[in-house]
Parts: structure tokens; sequence; C-alpha cells
């Protein structure tokens, strides 16, 4: 009974070791070697935009809706305090510290990280991935590597625009619909927000996010059991996976960033 | 005579997790040959092609394609060696994102260096050679079963590879692509001075194109030769997967328990 539990705890741990192993090997061999910049620039183009310009449809509108929601609540807090000259940093310190870099992972980890794992994993159930092999070209370099550089580059610029629309959408609340006044709006936010402390960490994170998200997107589909099942099976961790490494991660770098 | 052989699997064996697949099999490809390999589904025919291909590796022995040992080349070498193979999936495994066009282009541009307008006239003349020429512009998901094959052999054959493998090519198509196919092998065997190896359990096909046979079974290979000297062969494993009997020495039953003993233990 106890022997039994205790290899089930070891197989799976054995399992989970295993799938990291994998994973980096992966990388390794899609990022390792000279790149061919003739092949490889199209490659990523095409990439950036299915990954990156297809996603942005999502990221405005909920940048939008969350900068707006934010100065909704904010403000009804800060008049309590006749405060609410403080809306602008409220809503920029939040977004570019935490809901900027947090979200945009998330969504882009349902968006275009469960595309790239159901087209990678559907490539391999149809054989296309073996064939290039077949046919001497490394379908690591050829088909891993433009996809998470595309998505390296871009989820920090997907951050920054979440960012930029949910602000404006703060100022549309705040401003325009509950009569703060404009220019304290933007000098309070002028005066508080920092380059460095705020607006680059938040880059730094959504750089860290992109890379975690990506290469779970990326190892998922290579990963995946080739059949229609494990292709679904495969799509649904990825976006289960990613959601709760970003949000594993984004503790440890607040901590880090502005723990002390 | 040492030449005239393009592929030498001498020993091979190879397991798949617990599961025998091979033990000790050996055979051998002629060079310009149609050779075929049959046997029931589910015996690893697939996985000998790409122990070919080196994608997978043997536990032991050795498999020389022109001399040289595929599972202990390196790196670069495989995939020098993959150059002058190519491999025929039995879905076709066409890039879906890509115009029949650029499927049959992409071994060209990704190995050669040669301009676009030479790369459209090789690409033509390959799409010509299996009938396809005024659908380069179609999409994979547009073709029937049948023309995806045949383009994907386009494919197989544009850097003109000393050695193309089959797998189950015969698999799921009507009577008339499958005509087609097997003229098809045949002609770019002879016209292209190809080596062709085939992997199918379909007979009568197999039986009609190929210059040499194989039948595999049970790990390893029960019967080879002409397909005139395979109709001869006395082993009645082979002469019951030849005609397609449904009981034989390949039993009909899965393994079980007595029937009478299993009967009578639900009126106990």
């Amino acid at each position: 009974m106890i022997a039994d539990r205790l290899q089930r705890i070891g197989h799976s741990t054995i399992s989970t070791v295993a799938g990291f192993g994998r994973a980096g090997l992966m990388l390794f061999g899609a990022l390792l070697g000279k790149p061919d910049f003739r092949k490889g620039f199209p490659l990523l183009v095409k990439q950036l935009y299915v990954i990156g310009v297809l996603s942005l449809l999502i990221i405005l509108v909920s940048g939008l809706f969350i900068g707006m929601v934010l100065a909704l609540q904010g403000y009804n807090v800060l008049v309590k305090f006749g405060a609410e000259g403080m809306l602008g940093p409220l809503v920029s310190l939040s977004l570019l510290r935490e809901l900027g870099p947090v979200v945009t992972a998330l969504l882009f980890a349902g968006r275009a990280g469960s595309a790239l794992t159901a087209e990678i994993g559907l490539m391999k159930a149809t054989e296309q991935l073996s064939s290039m092999e077949m046919m001497a070209v490394d379908p690591l370099r050829r088909i891993i590597a433009p996809r998470f550089w595309a998505g390296v580059i871009c989820m920090p610029l997907l951050a920054l625009i979440f960012n930029a629309v949910g602000i404006l959408g703060g100022h549309l609340v705040g401003v325009e619909w509950l009569g703060v006044d404009a220019g304290s709006y933007w000098s309070a936010m002028q005066a508080n927000v920092d380059l460095y402390q705020d607006v680059m960490n938040g880059v730094i994170k959504s750089l860290v996010f992109a890379l975690v998200v990506i290469w779970i997107a990326l190892h998922k589909g290579y990963d995946a059991v080739p059949t229609s099942e494990g292709i679904s099976r495969a799509t649904t961790e990825t976006v289960v996976t990613a959601s709760l490494a970003v949000l594993g991660f984004d503790f440890i770098l607040t901590a880090v960033m502005f723990g002390g | 005579m040492l030449s005239e052989i393009l592929i030498d699997i001498q020993g091979l064996s190879f397991s798949r997790g617990d599961r025998p697949i091979y033990r000790a099999m050996n055979m051998q490809v002629q060079r310009g040959k149609v050779t075929a390999i049959m046997g029931p589904s589910g015996i690893g025919k697939t996985t000998l092609l790409k122990l070919i291909g080196g994608q997978l590796k043997p536990d032991s022995g050795k498999i020389l394609f022109e001399g040289r040992d595929i599972p202990r080349l390196s790196r670069s070498e495989l995939y020098q060696a993959r150059k002058k193979m190519s491999m025929l999936f039995q879905s076709g495994a066409l890039f879906t994102e890509m115009t029949v066009f650029d499927n049959v282009a992409f071994p060209l541009r990704e190995h050669t260096k040669l301009p676009e307008s030479l790369i459209r006239r090789i690409v033509l003349m390959k799409l010509e050679a299996v009938g396809l020429r005024g659908a380069r512009d179609l999409m994979p998901a547009e073709l029937s079963g049948g023309m995806a094959r045949r383009a994907a052999l386009a494919r197989a054959i544009a850097l003109d590879p000393e050695l193309i493998m089959y797998d189950e090519p015969f698999a799921g198509q009507d009577p008339i692509s499958m005509g087609v196919i097997v003229r098809l092998i045949r002609e770019l065997n002879n016209a292209l001075g190809l080596t062709s190896v085939v992997v199918s359990h379909d007979v009568t096909e197999v039986m009609s194109i190929a210059d040499y046979v194989y039948v595999v079974a049970d790990k390893t290979v029960i019967g080879e030769g002409t397909p005139e000297q395979l109709r001869n062969d006395p082993s009645p494993l082979v002469q019951q997967f030849l005609r397609g009997e449904a009981d034989g020495p390949v039993p009909f039953h899965f393994k079980a328990a007595a029937y009478q003993d299993e009967l009578m233990e639900l009126t106990r």
C-alpha cells in the first residue's frame, strides 16, 4: 500500500524531471548553432505576424477595460479621502508593475500559446515534422526557433501596448466620466512613475513571462502524443501550466523587485 | 557485387519499451530494384523505415547505407546521407501552410542555392512526372488523398535521391489512384534509376511491382524471394499471408483461456 504510493510518487517525479530534460534539449537544439539570417528572417517575420499582430485585438480590448475598471474602483476609494488626484498613479502603477505583464502573459498563453501547441502537435501527428527530418531539415531550427524568438520579442511589446491602452482607459473613466482633473491625473502620474523602478521592471517581468509561456507552449506541442486526443490534452496543459507558471514567477519577481 | 547492395541490414534488433519489435533480422536491398517488405499490420514495418532513415536507433545490429552504418553516423553525416534518401509517408505529410508548388520546392530551396527560375522548372518537371502540374497552386487541404500522395511523391523525388521509401503507399486508395501509384512507383524506379523500398500489406499490388519481396512476421524475416519464388514458398505462415486466410499459423483468436472453460465458468 505505502510502497505502491511511494512508487507512484517516484514515477511521477521521474517523468516530470524527464519532461524538463526533454524541454531543455528541445530549446537547446533549437537555439544552438549559427543562425542563418537569409532563411531565418522571413520565417521570423511571419511568426511575428501570427503570434504578435494577431494577438493585438484581444490585448487592446482587455487593456482598455482593465484600465477603465481600475479607474472606477480606485476612484470610489480615493474619493473618500479626497485623494482622487492620485488616480493617475494608482492606475499607471498597477498596470506597469503588475497587471500589464501578468494579464498580457495570461492572455498570450490563451491566445498564442494554445494555438502554437495545437499547430505543432498537428504537424507531429500528420508526420510533417518527421518528413522534414527525413528531408535533412532540422524541425527544431525550422519550426521551433522562429516561433520562440517571435514570442520573446512580441510579449514585452504587447505588454507595453496593454499598459498604454489601460492608462488611456483610466483617463476615459476617471477624467472624462467621473470628473477628475486632467492636469492632476497626468502630472501626478508623471511625478510618481519611475522609468527604471516601474517601467523597466515591468518589461523585465514580461520578458521572463514570455520565455516561460512560449517554452511551455512549444514543448507541449513538440512532446504531444500524436493523436487528436493527445493534442487536445496538450493544448489544455499549455494554458493551465503556463498560467500557473506566470503567476508563480510573478510572485517571485515582485518579491525580488519590490520586496525590500 | 558489393556495390550492388544499397542497404544491408545485419542482425538488427530493436525494441520499443519492453516490447521487442525485431530480433536479429537480416535484409538486403539491391540497387535499382523495387524491394517490398510485407507483413501483417502492427509488426513495425514503418519502424523499419524510420530505422533506415536514422530517426530511430536500433538496440544492436548494423544498418549499412552505401556501406556506412547509419546509427553510428554523426548528426551532420546523417543529414548528408538523408539527402540521398527520401520517404513517402502514409499521409503524404505535405506542409499544410504551403501550396503544392512550394511543397515540392521546399527541399530544393533548403538544400540548393539554385535561382528561383531554375527551381520553378525543376518543380514543374517533377509535378509533370506525377501528373499534377495543373494542381501546383492548390493547398494540400484541397487535394484528394491520392493526389496528396502523388504531390508528396513529387516532393520526395525533388532532390533526385538514390533511395525512396514508401510507407504503405496503397493504404486507403480507390482502385484508380491505386493503379496510378503502382504505375508511378515502377516507372519512377526505372526512369530515374532509383532504388525503391515499399512497405505494404497489399499483396496483389506488391507482387505485381516488386523485384524482390521480404515477408516479415514474428520479429524477423520469415520468407523472401522474387514474387514467383514466394508463391511456391513452403512456409504455411507465408502462404496464409499471401492468400489472406483468416485462420492459420497466425491465429484468428486473440490469446485467451480455453473457450469451454470460460463458458462453464458462467454456469457455475
